[in-house]
């Protein structure tokens, strides 16, 4: 019984009584089995498509959405943005090392440290709003406990917590100060306590980088998903480290995931040039967010409050906003001067920030 | 003998691959329509409270500009 099977990693050489040529075949034979079963099962239940229920919702008007701040300060192209519970923080990283702390509704400059590598492609608030967390190209995630004092200086208190063999692409806090999750370069993801940096579950599964995760809503329990550079998105067990689902329908490296507000779908962004999105009970792609006109890779997704629509930052520069139901675009923004890199939806809605390569975030 | 471990490591990914598979294929779906309603109808139950869906007044709006001397 293969499920009894404790350490994957032990090759059973000793107890092995067949040629292992005849088990490979074998084994190749029983996973396409199980691939083309699994594609059967799926296709089974796959009787209508989302945009044809969503016919008989109403469409949406026209959307006049503006720039109501510039976050001027980075150095060079911003590469993340998380926001604050308190809706009005932000933290965002740039390749010139540089991690700034903004109040978005002043656009003053709270905190600045500046990380010993380049190329910070990660970073998330702290749910206590007390401390970010980040990291790129030292492997590492990196914990700065933000001090009421501006004057102190933040390096001295860093925490180091995760350490890849390869970049650091994505991390989050859980629901906790005490625990981060990471993705990395290195093709894994992991999770780290954060007061003592022990490893507390790893994540295998993905064949090349990890690009990006989400964790689920936190009423929808222990999930989280990951999306890379094989194409795949895999939904995972926090507990048992057990990839769940897996998805790839995308034609090139997913560069964004994030879940519906349910718990129940998730979207994604790739450089194929679309968004998709991914029901979880119906175990499928259920929509795909794309036009012809738009060739240029989704760098980032996220949601409305109430799932309907879905915002995308592009890299030719613009956001395109869409009818999750419908499959329709609803409104395309200008704004950047270069890539869109990062995009994040503020905690209660009000607003969504993007990041980009023209140095500058935009709420 | 390092063939011999070549393999070995193939079978055990091949396993794993096989395992995973085992995992994936055995979870209970829903139909799409189901699930379609689903979607449709949480999008419906938060519509109103989704301030970028419904777009904000002035006053409701944090980021909207006020008089330069208030919070």
């Amino acid at each position: 019984n293969l499920m009894t099977d404790e350490s994957p990693r032990v090759p059973e050489m000793a107890t092995q009584e067949v040629q292992p040529n005849e088990t490979l075949t074998h084994l190749k034979t029983e996973s396409d089995t199980l691939k083309t079963k699994l594609e059967e099962e799926r296709a089974k239940l796959h009787d209508v498509e989302l945009h044809q229920v969503a016919e008989k919702v109403d469409g949406l008007g026209q959307f006049i959405m503006k720039t109501r701040r510039t976050l001027k300060g980075h150095g060079n192209k911003v590469l993340c943005m998380d926001w604050c519970k308190d809706k009005r923080r932000i933290v965002s990283s740039s390749q010139d090392g540089k991690v700034i702390v903004w109040d978005a509704f002043t656009t003053n400059k709270e905190h600045a440290v500046t990380m010993p590598c380049t190329w910070v492609m990660a970073c998330a608030y702290a749910p206590s709003g007390c401390a970010v967390a980040c990291g790129g190209l030292d492997n590492k995630c990196s914990v700065y406990p933000l001090s009421l004092d501006k004057n102190e200086n933040l390096a001295a208190k860093k925490k180091s917590v995760a350490m890849h063999t390869n970049y650091l692409s994505a991390c989050s806090f859980t629901n906790s100060d005490m625990q981060i999750l990471t993705s990395s370069g290195d093709g894994t993801c992991a999770l780290w306590d954060v007061e003592s940096g022990q490893l507390l579950q790893s994540f295998h599964g993905h064949a090349a980088d990890v690009l990006c995760l989400d964790l689920a809503p936190s009423e929808t329990g222990n999930t989280f998903v990951s999306g890379g550079c094989d194409k795949k998105a895999n939904v995972w067990d926090m507990r048992s480290g057990q990839c769940i689902q897996s998805f790839e329908t995308h034609e090139s490296d997913i560069n964004s995931v994030r879940y519906y507000p349910s718990g129940d779908a998730f979207a994604s962004g790739s450089d194929d040039a679309t968004c998709r999105l991914y029901d979880l009970r119906a175990d499928r792609e259920v929509a795909i967010y794309s036009k012809e006109s738009i060739i240029f890779g989704v760098s980032s997704v996220d949601f409305s409050l109430s799932g309907r629509l879905l915002f995308g930052g592009y890299n030719d520069y613009t956001i395109n906003v869409w009818d999750v139901l419908k499959g329709t675009r609803v409104s395309i923004l200008f704004g950047h001067e270069n890539r869109v890199s990062t995009l994040r939806v503020s905690p209660d809605g009000t607003a969504f920030c993007t990041g980009s390569w023209d140095h500058t975030l935009r709420v | 003998m390092p063939s011999k471990m070549h393999n070995a490591g193939r079978v055990a990914h091949a396993r794993r691959m096989v395992q995973q598979l085992r995992i994936e294929a055995s979870i209970e779906r829903i139909k799409v329509s189901k699930a379609s309603s689903d979607l449709m109808r949480y999008c419906g139950e938060h519509a109103k409270s989704d301030p970028l869906l419904m777009g904000l007044g002035a006053s409701e709006n944090p980021f909207k500009d006020k008089k330069p001397w208030s919070k």
